[in-house]
């Protein structure tokens, strides 16, 4: 087999590969797009014949999507930006503060990151319920404040920073506090992106916990209305793929716009793991 | 100790939230699996009773769990080697040397994992439509007679595996793609020289420099795919014959549909029991086999 | 002032920040899809009758609606007052969680109980208590295509099962293999549900405690229901499959379809124009000549937790109005649960209304007991089970049985036993 055909080959099967997996996407947006009904036919029709906005009207006008969007990114902004407050501070004494019981607690967070949070959603049901939290932002945003593989993360970082650069400042008689926030913290931009962004993404994907928790509609997250409005609608497909559009539209974004810090940080949780 | 009042200003907030919020629910849900938590109990304390491992036994006396426990098996068993082949084959090629566009194509490959798994279910319940849906019509030109993905029992797990295959090989595709990019290429050289194929040289070098990460892949895809939920949820709400319930979707539905929370608890421990059960065995094997190496 | 805590100080503030800072009384009012946005519109002018206070409306997925509701309660988080679907008042009555309306009914001039369906009324009656008010009332019947079924050599709805039986081969045979008879979404329950109602034994036995679906009348519905699927009739198909059931219905995909009064305005609204003059409703048929079906609709129920349940009442006074009636059926279809607002020229002059009418006086209500939801749902995990999978119906019903007793309702009899509530 000579070079250039195998360059076909790869190049060929990479085309491939790309344009299916982008497939389902590119038809959700086109349907979006159809008229009520429109894409019920055989054969399924690939592009609208006269594309309407009328879904996106519907969408916005009607099922109030626009409120949970809005839910959503309050919900996701808040977790991400105090989430990552917690973890930075809690990853950095982990790494370099030392206080008793230092190890065994941080063995204990490492036992967390096992810990499927499904076993816990019954009694933080009851627990929410008891600090009246059920039906509020804050019942989706308090429990996701500080994650265990938040702070593992920050951790593994952090230890790769010299210690003589914090020493240096305590017998300059810096407090604590003041090297976090002027020494460690700039140092640790890059990682703070990159955990926002996870965080971000995952906070704003997240299902589970937000359909239990969230029943009244007002505090309803874009992906637990989107499911509700598709079990309503089952039947109105281009709606739905309009739904879908404008929920998963915000992410790609973001994701466009920092993949870099996002998968940087993907492999930071894993390989180095 | 001044200092050591300092770190604990800064390791306090997260311990307190990891503490109140997850483990001490962990550890109330032990108790809960206990008892017979239901409606009755939670519309009045009195009618809440402690039944030692009753939950337990009636579970798994259940038919409907093993059915489900098969289930969510199949799921893993099907989806496992096709997400990692499909991973291992796209991080081959985006590594391969001749390939143009990588960044673009990475992108591509990688979008389905940042996607909302409600919306893009959504989408995959349409293209899987008996008779409208995408897939049906392309197999249609291959000469494949309509296939009822949704409708028939033993087609319906299938359709999901697909479904999750696509939204997440990306995932470990960026992984495997790392730890190819982490074997020398020195070593690749020397094969080289000595005349390698390309086949070899991926069975001597390649795999074997993958191990660790293939092995770590494995582990966390295995954790997530028994995890199944919001598939099943959008796309078939375990139908049809229940034969796309997970162990995770029954305990939802123990749980938050028939609010019989303490077996509900028993059902999410005994999931957690399996998760660690296997991910130890496979690391434990995985080790022992380093040894003998 | 640690990072952390100007970060707590931050989620507090954004927490806090979403609560509503005006004085106005908020009036929380949950309803299903359709009825939600209707009401709506008739809301305004209770609104302007009463300064100062504004209803808010949710429409929930009536697929959904259970389940948010229980959270609800679980999580003291229910409105003040609720559409409850009438098999589901006996649940929520047993959590306590519903307030005891006859007091408010006897001093009330508007709703007086002579003027409902006694049927359907009796719905909202539990252990002797009154906990709804009905609102609409409705009971699954039949939806056909007279065109189909005039093509096929019917020129009137079926009475009896054995008419239907015939009626659906020839229709069968006329449409080819494509197409299908009647749709009967194989994870809805109400199909099978209304057939076996019809029966004379009951559904459960000994005070709600054990199941009976191992008794005759059950096993004839459900072989009525088995053959439609093994005669082909029926496709094997769950709703979530079929891409929109009134298209479907419109290309004569199927020319039956078991639901209720609120698809009579669906099909008005989305069946194109030519068809609207074939089709129409009759009666459910029975085994010998029509055989009616579960009484069903919706009841207002206020929620004990509200703290406006005056003001709650108030609204279900104004909604109870025979003009509220009248206008939320020109609104949704709905049929209205009193005798007096069916005196309405639009419903008379409505063709597709007078098999309710007929219906409605055979009507009973499912079994009043808190498991009733579930139990209907495994009855239709059985029947699945027999269609898909093809289990024998003596082994699914057996089934059936020993989880109905043994897993659902083992609780209640312990409970009952012990004389605890009920």
């Amino acid at each position: 087999m000579n070079s250039r055909m195998t360059k076909w080959i790869v190049n060929g099967l990479l085309v491939t590969g790309s344009v299916v997996t982008l497939l389902p996407l590119a038809w959700m947006l086109s349907a979006s797009f159809m008229q009520p009904g429109e894409a019920s036919h055989a054969p399924p029709p690939l592009l609208p014949a006269h594309a309407t906005l009328a879904n996106y009207r519907e969408l916005f006008l009607r099922a109030g999507m626009g409120r949970y969007l809005l839910n959503s990114f309050l919900v996701a902004g808040t977790i991400t930006l105090a989430s990552l407050a917690f973890n930075l501070s809690a990853g950095y004494a982990f790494a370099k503060l030392r206080f008793a019981g230092r190890e065994r607690l941080f063995q204990l967070v490492l036992a967390a990151l096992l810990v499927p949070l499904q076993v816990a959603m019954m009694p933080l049901f009851l627990l929410m319920k008891w600090l009246h939290l059920v039906n509020s932002y804050g019942g989706v945003i308090v429990p996701a404040l500080a994650t265990a593989l938040g702070i593992y993360l920050v951790r593994q970082y952090v230890r790769s920073i010299p210690d003589e650069l914090i020493e240096a400042a305590r017998i300059d008689g810096a407090g604590e506090w003041t090297i976090f926030l002027r020494i460690v913290l700039p140092l640790l931009k890059p990682m703070s992106v990159t955990l926002a962004v996870l965080t971000f993404l995952a906070s704003w994907n997240d299902f589970m916990w937000p359909l239990i928790v969230l029943s009244d509609q007002a505090w309803q997250t874009a992906p637990v209305a989107l499911a509700g409005l598709s079990r309503e609608h089952v039947q109105d497909n281009e709606l739905m793929m309009a739904g879908s559009v404008v929920t998963i539209l915000p992410v790609l974004l973001l994701f466009l716009l920092l993949q870099r810090q996002y998968l940087q940080g993907l492999l930071l949780g894993s390989v180095k793991g | 100790m001044r200092s050591e009042r300092a770190a604990w200003t800064f390791v306090a907030p997260a311990l307190v939230v990891l503490g109140v919020f997850l483990v001490l629910p962990v550890c109330a849900a032990l108790l809960l699996s206990f008892t017979d938590f239901d409606i009755y109990a939670l519309a009045n304390l009195d009618n809440l009773r402690f039944i030692g491992l009753a939950n337990y036994v009636d579970v798994l006396r259940t038919p409907l769990f093993w059915k489900v426990l098969a289930n969510t098996v199949w799921f893993v068993v099907l989806a496992l080697p096709l997400s990692l082949a499909l991973s291992l084959g796209a991080a081959l090629l985006l590594n391969s040397p001749l390939a143009r566009f990588k960044g673009l194509h990475r992108t591509a490959l990688f979008a389905p994992v940042v996607t909302t798994v409600v919306a893009v279910a959504i989408i995959w319940r349409y293209l899987f439509h008996t008779r409208y849906g995408l897939i049906n019509y392309a197999l249609s030109h291959l000469g494949i007679g309509p296939i009822d993905w949704l409708g028939d029992p033993h087609w319906a797990m299938p359709a999901l595996v697909l479904f999750a295959v696509w939204k997440n090989f990306g995932y470990n595709m960026i992984i495997l793609l790392a730890g190819l990019q982490a074997i020398p290429q020195d070593l690749y050289e020397a094969a080289r020289i000595d005349g390698a194929s390309a086949w070899r040289r991926f069975w001597h070098i390649t795999l074997p420099g993958l191990r660790p990460v293939l092995l770590l892949v494995a582990v966390i895809t295995i954790a997530g795919y028994f995890q199944l939920f919001a598939e099943p949820y959008v796309m078939t709400r375990g139908d049809p014959l229940q034969s796309t319930v997970s162990v995770l979707y029954l305990m939802y539905e123990e749980g938050f549909k028939w609010w019989n929370l303490g077996r509900a608890c028993a059902i999410a421990f005994l999931l957690f029991a399996l998760i660690l059960v296997i991910t130890r065995v496979l690391l434990r094997f995985a080790r022992a086999k380093d040894e003998r190496a | 002032m640690g990072l952390a805590r100007i970060a707590a100080w931050a989620t507090m503030f954004a927490l806090c920040a979403c609560a509503p800072a005006s004085n106005e009384t908020t009036l929380k009012l949950w309803a299903f899809g359709p009825e939600g946005e209707a009401v709506g519109k008739l809301l305004t002018e209770f609104e302007r009758a009463h300064p100062g206070v504004r209803v808010e409306v949710q429409n929930m997925p009536l697929t959904a609606m259970h389940e948010k509701l229980l959270t609800a309660f679980a999580g003291d988080a229910l409105p003040d007052l609720c559409q409850l679907g009438n098999t589901w008042i006996p649940e929520f009555a047993v959590l306590g969680a519903l307030e005891p309306l006859q007091a408010y009914v006897d001093q009330s001039s508007i709703v007086r109980r002579d003027d409902y369906f006694a049927g359907i009324w009796d719905t909202n009656v539990v252990n002797g208590a009154l906990y709804g008010v009905s609102w609409y009332v409705d009971t699954r019947l039949l939806f056909y295509r007279k065109d189909l079924l005039a093509a096929a050599g019917f020129d009137h709805a079926p009475r009896d099962w054995d008419e239907w039986r015939r009626a659906m081969a020839a229709i069968k045979k006329n449409q080819g293999a494509d197409k299908y008879a009647i749709f009967l979404p194989l994870n809805e329950f109400e199909p099978l549900l209304n057939l076996a109602i019809q029966q004379n034994e009951p559904l459960l036995l000994d005070d709600g405690t054990r199941g009976n679906f191992e008794s005759a009348g059950f096993r004839r519905a459900l072989d009525f229901y088995v053959d439609a699927f093994r005669e082909n009739w029926a496709p094997a198909m769950s709703n979530t499959q079929i891409a929109n059931v009134w298209d479907e219905f419109g290309k004569g995909y199927f020319a039956f379809y078991i639901t209720g009064p609120w698809n009579i305005g669906e099909f008005k609204r989305r069946l194109p124009a030519r068809l609207q003059d074939s089709w129409n409703t009759a009666p459910l048929p029975g085994a010998n000549g029509p055989g009616g079906g579960a009484a069903g609709g919706s009841s207002f129920a206020i929620f004990r937790a509200s703290k406006n349940k005056r003001l709650a009442w108030e609204l279900v006074e104004f909604l109870s109005q025979v003009k509220q009636q009248q206008r939320f059926y020109t609104l949704t279809g709905d049929l209205p649960a009193r005798r007096s607002a069916w005196d309405f020229a639009e419903l008379e002059t409505d063709e597709f209304t007078h098999a309710f009418r007929a219906q409605l006086e055979l009507v009973k209500p499912t079994p009043k007991v808190p498991e009733w939801e579930r139990i209907a749902t495994e009855m239709q995990f059985a029947a699945e089970r027999i269609v898909r999978g093809g289990e024998s119906t003596e082994a699914a019903l057996r089934a059936l049985d020993a989880k109905v007793d043994e897993e659902i309702l083992a609780k209640r009899r312990t409970l009952l036993a012990r004389g605890g509530q009920r």
